[in-house]
């Protein structure tokens, strides 16, 4: 573990800050054909937390059992990885709809 | 051993494919080109971890991280791939919760990995993390809670093991609000204590408790009508969710990919709330939009068939047709393509006027419609369609109720100032609907009962085949 430093602390409030904002002007004038893959989109994004139960799940298991705090992570990325792959395919499966009328 | 700032880097990029996919979804011809940045910018950010796991400690066991990615997404592609499109906004709640689980477990797995290391910081780190965890705990367990109750609430209710259909209640005396307002005091209260008292992880159970209970009792008293803003309002919190517990492991991509979507949630909660011509406020804490106490119909009317109605639309010149949820659970798009196809052939001009909140989720009509083949020229919203009704002959609505009810114009009951679409002032208006009850809202329809409204009576589907074959029989 890297040790926090206050300054380390400060840059992450300012990217946290910042992403908000940007969040907010990106997501401005959207017809409401795309609200639902919108929220399905953004919602497979948040999937992201998978990056950390990656990092807590590299535990090397003793006689086939893991810590508790290794199994928490690992149920935590299975979950985080249906929202995921789930969320982006739904996404996909939606926007094909629209898509193949579009030819049309 | 390679510098970390690499793996910096490699954040970065995702973030970036995360940003660009993010504005292109919102434009309909980049949209899918935006879905894949997105999950292009998530496979990165996945290589990207496994890369720096294996630099920096080397992997020490396969087992979890291989059988977690695999059976997840194995788990993920059978849910994406099975559920119908009726099912989609339930499937969106889901995953929200799946997602707002898995910060908050990462955040419980971090502090008691801390705890058994022994590994606790001191003064500011402390604050820092502790505040971090207990906040990615609070709005991880309310997402997951909550997504849950919304679930159940779209689907209507659950069946039992026995097979028995249990009808999910729709609860909130006036109380529970301040019952709410003790629950997120307590959690405040555990995270302070879990502060002073970092050793002891028996605050940050404490937490989990209550935030859960909040999520349920935060949702369960809204009514099924304003569940669409409810998702999007967890949606945004699973968002927050994964940017808090970026905090807790200083990890960028999370925090920039959770707020981000934290942000844009909320704005798609903003824009819904504004559709419906309600406030965020009112939705979340006044409890009402089917309370329970529905009205039980009195008044009768003689429903029409479908002879009848294809008899009357023979040699009109102008149709708008109004889908609803009936639409979506019927499953009946395609039938309503042949019938303005039908309309169109005999020289009728089709529009379809599609409100805003129609089915239970936004664009809900405009994806099953697509789905359907309808030509998107014709899906009009309600703002430029409402002038039209009046030199409308024939008015078909499939399926919708709350969205037509003229009792939203008069300034009381639940629909009070709810735009509608004016479907009223057309010359006829034929409904398919399966009965008088009452919509979601719990508001009797007064449309039902006007002399120019033709009733046909029946699931969806049945009545469009069975109007489609008159219409061609003709």
């Amino acid at each position: 573990m890297i040790e926090l430093t206050l300054a380390a602390l400060v840059a992450a409030v300012t990217v946290f800050v910042l992403a908000i904002f940007l969040g907010f002007e990106l997501i401005s004038k959207v017809p409401p054909t795309l609200h639902t893959p919108l929220m399905s989109g953004a919602n497979a994004i948040s999937g992201i937390t998978v990056v950390g139960a990656l990092l807590l799940s590299n535990v090397a298991l003793t006689d086939g059992d893991a810590p508790l705090a290794a199994k928490l992570a690992f149920i935590a990325l299975v979950l985080a990885t249906i929202n995921a792959v789930g969320g982006f395919l739904v996404t996909n499966r939606m926007l094909q709809m629209i898509a193949g009328r579009r030819r049309k | 051993m390679i510098d970390a700032a690499i793996w910096d880097i490699g954040y970065l990029v995702a973030a970036l494919l995360f940003i660009l996919g993010l504005k292109k979804l919102g434009h309909p011809r980049t949209a899918p080109t935006g879905n894949l940045y997105g999950a292009s910018g998530m496979l990165l950010a996945v290589a990207v971890t496994l890369a720096r796991i294996e630099s920096e400690t080397g992997i020490l066991g396969w087992e979890l991280i291989v059988g977690g990615l695999a059976l997840g997404a194995l788990i993920g592609t059978w849910m994406a791939l099975r559920i119908e499109m009726t099912g989609m906004p339930e499937m969106v709640a889901l995953f929200n919760g799946f997602g707002g689980g898995a910060s908050a477990l990462v955040a419980l797995s971090e502090v008691l990995g801390r705890l058994a290391e022994g590994n606790i910081p001191e003064g500011v780190p402390l604050y820092a993390t502790w505040i971090a965890i207990g906040l990615s705990g609070l709005v991880g367990w309310i997402t997951l809670s909550g997504s849950l109750v919304a679930m159940m609430k779209l689907k209507g209710g659950f069946s039992l093991p026995g097979g028995k259909w249990v009808r999910f209640p729709t609860w909130g005396p006036p109380w529970l609000n301040a019952v709410k307002v003790l629950l997120l005091i307590a959690c405040f209260a555990f995270i302070w204590l879990s502060i002073q008292e970092p050793t002891n992880p028996q605050w940050i159970y404490g937490l989990i408790g209550c935030a859960s209970l909040l999520g349920i009792l935060f949702v369960l008293p809204i009514g099924g009508a304003d569940m669409p803003v409810v998702v999007s309002l967890l949606n945004s919190l699973s968002g927050i969710a994964a940017a808090f517990t970026g905090f807790v492991l200083m990890n960028n991509v999370l925090i920039i990919a959770g707020s981000m979507v934290g942000a844009a949630g909320l704005v798609l909660t903003f824009v819904m709330c504004k559709a419906m011509n309600r406030e965020l406020r009112d939705v979340l804490f006044k409890a009402f939009g089917g309370s329970g106490d529905r009205e039980t119909v009195t008044r009768t009317k003689v429903g029409s068939d479908p002879d009848e109605v294809a008899m009357l639309c023979d040699g009109i010149s102008k149709c708008i047709i109004v889908p609803g949820y009936g639409m979506a659970v019927s499953q009946c798009q395609y039938q309503v393509r042949e019938f303005a196809e039908i309309l169109e052939a005999r020289d009728c001009e089709v529009k379809y006027g599609i409100h805003p909140v129609a089915g239970r989720m936004p664009g809900h009509m405009n994806v099953l419609l697509a789905e359907a083949n309808v030509p998107y020229e014709q899906l009009i919203e309600m703002e430029h369609i409402n002038s039209e009704f009046a030199d409308t002959d024939v008015v078909l609505v499939v399926g919708a109720n709350d969205t037509v009810n003229p009792a939203a114009r008069s300034g009381e009951g639940p629909l009070a100032g709810m735009p509608i679409l004016d479907v009223d002032k057309a010359r006829v208006v034929v409904m398919v609907k399966r009965s008088l009850s009452v919509g979601y809202a719990g508001v009797d329809n007064d449309l039902f009962y006007e002399d120019n409204t033709m009733m046909l009576f029946g699931d969806g589907k049945e009545m469009m085949t069975q109007l489609v074959q008159a219409m061609k029989e003709l």
